[in-house]
């Protein structure tokens, strides 16, 4: 594998221009702003930055929103998977126009889309109407939280594992079919280790994401502290006070969860390739 | 694997280009520097019909009385990210917040002068509102006070008082209340608006969220919010669906605003932006914030008003809480009496 | 096994409806409440098409940037193995995982008057926070990681073989990736850009913060969609949001039928028996 891709290295043309642009522009978009949030937030210190980062409010806003993201990330691993799939290989009336569709998220500003979301599941809307009187509060509460986060997150799982899929054979699985397997196991055996490394990368820019939403979410969480007040208000709370180095610090430690995360998920995708190639 | 100096010959070929990239989408063009003509007003969130009015009015007054024509520019948020933002390097020539506190933070970097509140009259203040409450057609919950609002039947609608300065102004106003009420007894009032925060089902981040939760969302039997506000809820979401309830003792809340010394000498607006600034505390000023149900300062105009404005005892900020920064820090700030009503809580 | 496939497809269908259908419809139900009228009216104030105006331009200015580098960064990430692919791989994420919130703050602690390069730019009377130029950084900032995050995993799925054939056969760098890479990769790459512009349109948090709002000058269409939102004029600022909703679902509705034109092409090659396998589709063509 690695002498292959050594080999690879030497062959093909175009590594120093492209990678020397790639560099460039990520230097001066995100890797000179980000360093000057760094330089901000380490320059107060380790004792105050740890206060700023480890207040009751903080550490709550860290659980809340990470396992509201995980949450989220999950459902539209498990949906968008589904409806990938659907899109791709199984033609129903009006498929066209639900491939358009799966694409609103990013198109709507996140403050309408929490604004849309709290018409529909507030406790005056269609959905909220119905599920209030059941005891299910749909919005204002951590359901509301998920909500918000798996809009914003729905369309990366299946407009990663789409195009993956829509370059497979389906002959593939029509083999296994063939060989006596049964449906789900020629889908699990043959199909799913190809479409892993897109899914993961969807789960992980879809739990991403959530992570950082602020838009969608305010209007629809409650932003109670401690029960549903995520991370990001919490950076907006400290700029407010005018707490430049206390935001910066708070915002760190998001950044660095954040690239723990997609650091982690990038070295999983690499191995089940690497795993695919043996 | 690459060598070293590979990455450094990447880097020195491409910088250039995107530096080219960068100078095409090019940075804009300065602000007109030496127009007279134009000034930005950064504001607080919700102040925008006053300023329609105001800037309409006194755009035809300086035509009539100095033949030239004059743009003004609104700029609306948070009064605090206003506050920021020109700190930050909003070019604006001035700015008309909710809290003397914003301003204080303006002087403090420099760009608004200590003396600013001398500078006006009125202690450079707009006008001033006072914290009441809006409650639905007919008053079904009977909420007639702030010791209604700890009840256990009524849900509340308000401000976060860590993103708006509305909701600091609730804050204060409902522990003055308490403190009032219990003789003093600050561990008494701390329990008070313990309780009260506890039927609070949504904090909104600014003013206008609130009102959209209470009136649109349905949520809560009562919204607390600047009486200014609440005659516009009325105005937009119709008069006979909501009535309006002064508590006994609120707070008066005040409208400060100042010259950004260095933008005006920058721009050169230093003559319109003080003409700007005086038409605010003008007569014909007043009467505008009047009719926006504000609480004029001039006395004329306050009698003029006078039916529109119910008469309450007021909590002085400076008497019972030592001034802004000091309850900025006492109760806002991070582990302060806010913070400390939750998170004893659990 | 028909009654399975019915089942989920009606499954996927219905959590669609439920978080992204029912919000649409909400969305243009309260943009249309008062008539066509007031919509017309909210979409064509003069504020409103000052946004659209700013919006467009720094769209314009982002996408063309971002493709540039998505490409390029495609390129350098799946044709060659090199340390630190898997950072950098990250680094381009950062941007979706950060909160816009701190997407807008990056910039202000750099550019702003108290920023690392604030004094400098003030000598040189450049602004760039609370003007267009932090607005077009914000979107670029926002948008960095579409196109090639669209790229990666189906450039990656794909072997090198037929590049490097082609190298052997004396093509240059960009005929290569002219001829052979592109074509394989066209649909992910138009995906990606059409993400890109959707969401360069609709960013909202990171460019409320480097923009100032200053009305008629610095205010995007999400932007007027909060003010105007915030001015109790719901059916005013939900009409500004189907404008991008619609422009969206153009674009959108483009893709398909381009998509399926070029799958019209693809079963009269078949027919001829010319196309290799589904995994390499399109092939050496155009």
């Amino acid at each position: 594998m690695a002498m292959s891709n050594n080999a690879r290295a030497r062959i093909l043309p175009g590594f120093g221009p492209t990678l020397g642009l790639t560099l460039a522009w990520l230097g001066f978009v995100v890797l000179i702003p980000v360093a000057s949030l760094l330089l901000k937030g380490l320059a107060i210190g380790p004792a105050e930055f740890w206060s700023a980062v480890s207040g009751p409010r903080a550490v709550a806003s860290y659980r809340v929103t990470l396992s509201s993201a995980l949450a989220a990330a999950t459902v539209n691993g498990v949906a968008g998977l589904l409806v990938a799939w659907m899109l791709v290989r199984w033609p129903f009336p009006g498929r066209r126009i639900v491939d358009a569709l799966i694409d609103l998220p990013f198109a709507l500003p996140a403050a309408v889309g929490g604004i849309a979301l709290t018409a529909v599941f507030g406790p005056n809307g269609w959905i909220g109407s119905l599920a209030y009187p059941l005891g299910l509060r749909t919005a204002y509460s951590r359901i509301g939280l998920l909500l918000a986060m798996t809009f914003v997150g729905l369309p990366y799982v299946v407009r990663s594992v789409q195009p993956v899929l829509e370059d497979l054979d389906p002959e593939i699985e029509e083999a296994a079919f063939a060989l006596g397997a049964t449906r789900w196991q020629s889908f699990a055996h043959a199909v799913l280790p190809i479409l892993t490394p897109a899914l993961l990368s969807g789960f992980a820019l879809a739990l991403a994401r959530g992570i950082g939403e602020y838009g969608a979410v305010i209007f629809i969480s409650g932003n109670l502290p401690l029960e549903t007040e995520v991370t990001s208000l919490v950076v907006t709370i400290k700029l407010d006070q005018y707490d430049y180095a206390g935001a910066a610090a708070v915002a760190i430690v998001m950044l660095a969860v954040a690239l723990l995360l997609l650091l982690a998920v990038n070295l999983l995708q690499g191995r089940s390739r690497a795993y695919q190639a043996a | 694997m690459i060598s070293k100096h590979r990455l450094v010959r990447a880097w020195s070929r491409t910088t250039p280009l995107v530096l080219a990239t960068v100078l095409l989408a090019g940075p804009s063009a300065p602000a007109a520097a030496a127009s007279e003509q134009k000034l930005l007003n950064a504001s607080y969130d919700v102040s925008r019909e006053f300023y329609k009015d105001l800037n309409a009015s006194l755009i035809a007054d300086w035509k009539a009385k100095n033949g030239t024509a004059i743009e003004i520019e609104q700029s609306h948020n948070g009064s605090s990210k206003q506050a920021r933002a020109v700190i930050d390097g909003l070019e604006a020539d001035v700015v008309t917040l909710n809290q003397v506190n914003d301003i204080g933070q303006l002087v403090k970097a420099g760009l608004v002068a200590p003396d600013w509140q001398k500078k006006f009259p009125y202690d450079a203040s707009a006008y001033k509102s006072v914290t009441a409450f809006i409650v639905r057609k007919g008053n079904p919950k009977n909420i007639r006070d702030w010791q209604d609002l700890v009840r256990d039947d009524v849900k509340i609608a308000l401000v976060n008082p860590k993103t708006g300065g509305n909701g600091r102004y609730t804050f204060l106003a409902a522990y003055g209340w308490a403190l009032n009420e219990y003789g003093g007894d600050e561990a008494k009032a701390k329990e008070f608006v313990k309780k009260l925060y506890a039927n609070v089902p949504v904090l909104d981040t600014g003013g206008r969220a609130a009102t959209t939760t209470f009136a649109q969302r349905g949520i809560g039997d009562v919204l607390v919010t600047f009486e200014a506000e609440v005659y516009l809820v009325r105005q937009e979401f119709g008069a006979d669906g909501y009535e309006v309830v002064v508590p006994s003792r609120t707070i008066l809340a005040d409208f400060p605003f100042a010259i950004i010394e260095p933008v005006v000498d920058k721009h050169g607006t230093r003559t319109l932006a003080e003409a700007y600034l005086r038409y605010i505390v003008s007569d014909e000023g007043q009467e505008i914030a009047a009719k926006n149900f504000y609480r004029p300062n001039s006395k004329a105009v306050a009698e003029k008003y006078a039916a529109q404005f119910a008469k309450v005892d007021l909590i002085d900020v400076q008497q019972l809480f030592g001034g802004w920064s000091k309850a900025q820090q006492t109760f806002f700030d991070d582990g302060g009496v806010f913070d400390q009503i939750y998170t004893l809580a659990k | 096994m028909t009654a399975a496939r019915l089942l989920l497809t009606f499954v996927g269908l219905a959590w669609l409806a439920l978080i992204l259908l029912l919000p649409l419809l909400a969305i243009f139900a309260q943009a249309l409440a008062k008539g066509w009228g007031a919509y017309i009216a909210a979409v064509t104030s003069s504020e409103a098409l000052d946004a659209i105006r700013l919006t467009l331009l720094s769209a314009l200015i982002a996408v063309p940037a971002n493709l540039v580098f998505g490409l390029a960064a495609a390129w350098a990430i799946t044709k060659f193995e090199f340390r630190g692919r898997t950072l950098l791989l990250a680094l381009i994420d950062l941007p979706f995982s950060v909160s816009p919130v701190i997407g807008g703050l990056v910039f202000v602690l750099l550019y702003g008057a108290h920023g690392w390069l604030g004094p400098w730019l003030a000598a040189h009377d450049v602004q760039i926070i609370f003007a267009k130029p932090g607005i077009v950084l914000a979107t670029i900032f926002v948008t960095l990681p579409f196109v090639v995050r669209e790229l990666v995993p189906l450039m990656q799925v794909q072997t090198t073989a037929r590049e490097e054939a082609a190298f052997s056969l004396g093509a240059s760098g960009w005929q290569i990736f002219r001829h052979v890479t592109l074509p394989n990769v066209r649909w992910a790459l138009l995906y990606g850009l059409i993400l890109c512009t959707a969401r360069a349109m609709g960013e909202f948090g990171a460019a409320s913060v480097v923009a100032g709002s200053i009305r008629g000058r610095t205010v995007t269409l999400p932007l007027h969609v909060e003010i105007v939102f915030n001015e109790y004029d719901a059916v005013a600022a939900f009409a500004c949001a189907t404008l991008l909703t619609i422009t969206a679902l153009v674009t959108l509705v483009l893709k398909t039928v381009l998509d399926a034109r070029e799958r019209r092409t693809a079963h009269v090659e078949l027919a001829s028996g010319q196309l290799i396998t589904a995994a390499t589709p399109a092939g050496s063509r155009a």
